[in-house]
């Protein structure tokens, strides 16, 4: 995206994908965030940053991608009475990070959705975590919020309220759905109850050691988190990790998509009435997460990446290990694939289900696996491939339909592409260290880091602060686009599709709530 | 459908032996006479999630794999804390989740068992106690056992659900006596 026509100056943002960043005015905000749509750019994070200790006010940042890579939009806020401008008219997406950004650091949108999103209610709502001032320390008694529910009146609809605390062993949320008889006329999602203080806790870590809460920020996309962490810190101390290590990082993050479709694949199945799935699948997956033990020392593969590269090498034999799982797996993958493709009962219950067609994937800026299955073949790992991924070539796994069974299709071709890579991985890895030793970390430096992880792309803004400190540490998760798209995608489609649907997706809570 | 009962033989059994209990993840003992009574062999639980970052889930999830067969124990996961004997508990006490912990806890049928998974669940762990996070979730309910890890591996879990029961067939014989 060009933005020197709209008189902006745009200076390289350290980052191990193409990006920048740009100071802009309100007006230059909107011009850019139109010509980005235009373009088919898209909004990916949107948060703000407390600068008033540096004489700055607030800053509001926007984060936009399109196939040039990521432009960071930076538009200063001189104090907390000031406000940005409602950029959810172009990216509706930004509907819940504005509200989100208001919550942790007080800054005022000009949106017509005023209400919380974050916020519940644990801390009184004049008083903004993310400021310099805010004690971290425990300090208010949970209290309860009256949230606004829209909610749809007329003969025969009745409401059905979910969660936070879910039926299955899953994450918390509260979901409103309106209805009549079986149909779902409107789902409402509120999020916000993992809420942990995942931000603020960052500030008071070293720099070079936050990886660890980095990959604890949503537990089955931990190599994901960790990696952008890692880039970002490795951005700001200029450095690169050893070519082993870049490679051993794709590895671990291949290792952790195909863990995770392998698991959902086998839910889906389950949640369509087909418990051999899950029964196989999980069996799988467990299988996984054994070697993993044995050659990463985790299960999950936690504390893997680490900032400089990885924590440890392949241990002697791992690579014959690998190759034969892979191999087997492969094998394993293609039996059940053709057992789920000729299911009668399964297809019957997979296809035209939550459908999310194009025009929407696009419109509400859906985004990874999801996206990819309704027709849009954005992935980080081929867009801006380097070291392993530009040299192993990924193949993209795209659908159109963007129903169930799309998104079922992709994460078959994705797991079985994951095998493949892992195979080649193996092979094609060149020798040499798997860490380097980070040089001292310069204070008030700003980077990027982004990882297609299983889910979509996260994304990391690291902030330094003097002495290997941290800043700001702004984590996103693409569970952010693909919320709300999750509400669209369920409008006329039974009660008891919900779950199918919405495994089909299978977002983060603890990514999102932070 | 021949591809599938095929795909059923040739994968077989895969279950493996239960672990024995930790006895060293009790924290509490509860004297209470009624509950080997009560509870006999089987045992349902309800899972909460109280603000975890969904690693202990995957585990938890990983008990049910033909593997762990964790329901061939005679172990069950329910729906609603009210069919529950144990609330299986991960995650440090988010400050948005406490209300609906305090409550699944209320709506639990005496005798409740209470097991806190992982280190968060533990101890707080990485997040600790903050303006959102209430820490560890002794702080919000009772717990009788601890299963510490980041995530605990299934075989941890199996270990420290074991141990309840244990500390509970412990409590039973001593109110016998």
């Amino acid at each position: 995206m060009d933005v020197a026509p709209l008189g902006i100056s745009a200076a390289t943002l350290k980052s191990a994908v193409p990006a920048r960043r740009c100071p802009v005015n309100s007006g230059q905000l909107l011009a850019a965030c139109r010509l980005a749509w235009e373009q088919g750019g898209q909004l990916v994070a949107l948060w703000a940053t407390d600068d008033r200790d540096l004489q700055r006010g607030f800053c509001v940042r926007v984060l936009l991608r399109d196939a040039d890579g990521f432009t960071l939009l930076e538009h200063t806020l001189p104090d907390e009475l000031a406000h940005y401008p409602d950029i959810s008219p172009i990216f509706p997406v930004a509907n819940r990070m504005q509200r989100a950004a208001f919550d942790m650091v007080g800054v005022q949108c000009d949106a017509d959705d005023q209400r919380p999103w974050t916020w519940q209610a644990a801390w009184p709502i004049d008083r903004f975590p993310l400021r310099r001032e805010f004690e971290a320390s425990p300090k208010w008694e949970p209290g309860q919020e009256d949230y606004a529910f829209v909610q749809v009146t007329g003969d025969g609809v009745h409401e059905i309220p979910v969660g936070p605390i879910h039926a299955g062993i899953i994450e918390p949320g509260h979901f409103r759905f309106q209805i009549v008889g079986e149909k779902v006329l409107r789902l409402e999602e509120r999020l916000g109850y993992t809420h942990k203080g995942v931000e603020k806790r960052f500030e008071a870590m070293p720099i070079v050691e936050a990886h660890r809460l980095a990959g604890r920020i949503s537990g089955d996309s931990t190599v994901a988190y960790a990696w952008a962490y890692a880039q970002a810190v490795e951005a700001i101390a200029g450095v690169a990790a050893p070519p082993r290590a870049a490679w051993l990082r794709a590895l671990l993050l291949e290792r952790e998509r195909l863990g995770n479709h392998l698991g959902d694949l086998g839910y889906i199945g389950n949640d369509a009435g087909l418990a051999f799935g899950l029964a196989q699948f999980s069996r799988l997956k467990e299988d996984v997460l054994r070697l993993n033990q044995r050659l990463f020392g985790h299960r999950l593969l936690m504390d893997a990446v680490v900032p400089g590269g990885c924590a440890r090498d392949l241990p002697p034999g791992a690579a014959s290990e690998l190759r034969a799982q892979c191999a087997s797996l492969a094998r394993e993958l293609r039996v059940l694939r053709d057992i789920y493709d000729e299911h009668a009962g399964l297809q019957d219950r997979f296809r035209n289900c939550g459908c999310v067609p194009r025009e929407l994937a696009v419109k509400l800026g859906l985004t990874g696996f999801a996206a990819r299955a309704s027709g849009l073949p954005e992935d980080l790992r081929c867009d801006f491939a380097d070291t392993a991924y530009a040299t192993l070539n990924v193949r993209r796994a795209t659908r159109q339909q963007g129903d169930v069974a799309a998104r079922v299709a992709v994460r078959f071709d994705e797991a079985q592409e994951s095998l493949r890579l892992t195979d080649l991985m193996v092979e094609a890895m060149p020798d040499g260290d798997v860490a380097l030793s980070l040089p001292p970390i310069t204070a008030s430096s700003i980077a990027l880091g982004a990882v297609e992880g299983w889910r979509g792309a996260v994304v990391i803004a690291l902030e330094s602060g003097p002495n290997g400190t941290i800043r700001r540490c702004h984590a996103h998760d693409p569970s952010w686009q693909n919320w709300p798209v999750l509400e669209h995608a369920v409008i006329g489609n039974i009660v008891p599709d919900f779950p199918l649907i919405n495994k089909s997706f299978n977002l983060s809570y603890s990514g999102h709530d932070l | 459908m021949l591809h599938l009962l095929r795909q059923i033989v040739v994968t077989g059994i895969k279950t493996e032996p239960a672990p024995s209990a930790a006895e060293d993840m009790i924290v509490v003992r509860r004297l209470q006479k009624d509950i080997l009574r009560t509870l006999g062999r089987a045992l349902t639980i309800r899972h909460v999630d109280a603000g975890s970052c969904n690693g202990c889930e995957l585990e938890i999830h990983a008990l049910g794999n033909p593997y762990y067969n964790i329901e061939g124990l005679g172990i069950r996961f329910v729906a609603s804390p009210r069919h529950a004997d144990m609330l299986l508990v991960t995650g440090p006490v988010s400050k948005h989740m406490a209300i609906a912990v305090q409550r699944a806890y209320d709506a639990t049928p005496d005798p409740k068992l209470v097991v806190a998974v992982g280190d968060c669940g533990c101890t707080g762990g990485i997040f600790g106690e903050s303006y959102a996070s209430l820490g560890r979730v002794a702080n919000v309910i009772p717990v009788d056992v601890e299963i510490p890890g980041c995530p605990p591996p299934p075989t941890a879990l199996l270990r420290g659900i074991r141990a309840a029961l244990t500390a509970h067939a412990a409590a039973g014989e001593n109110a016998k006596e």
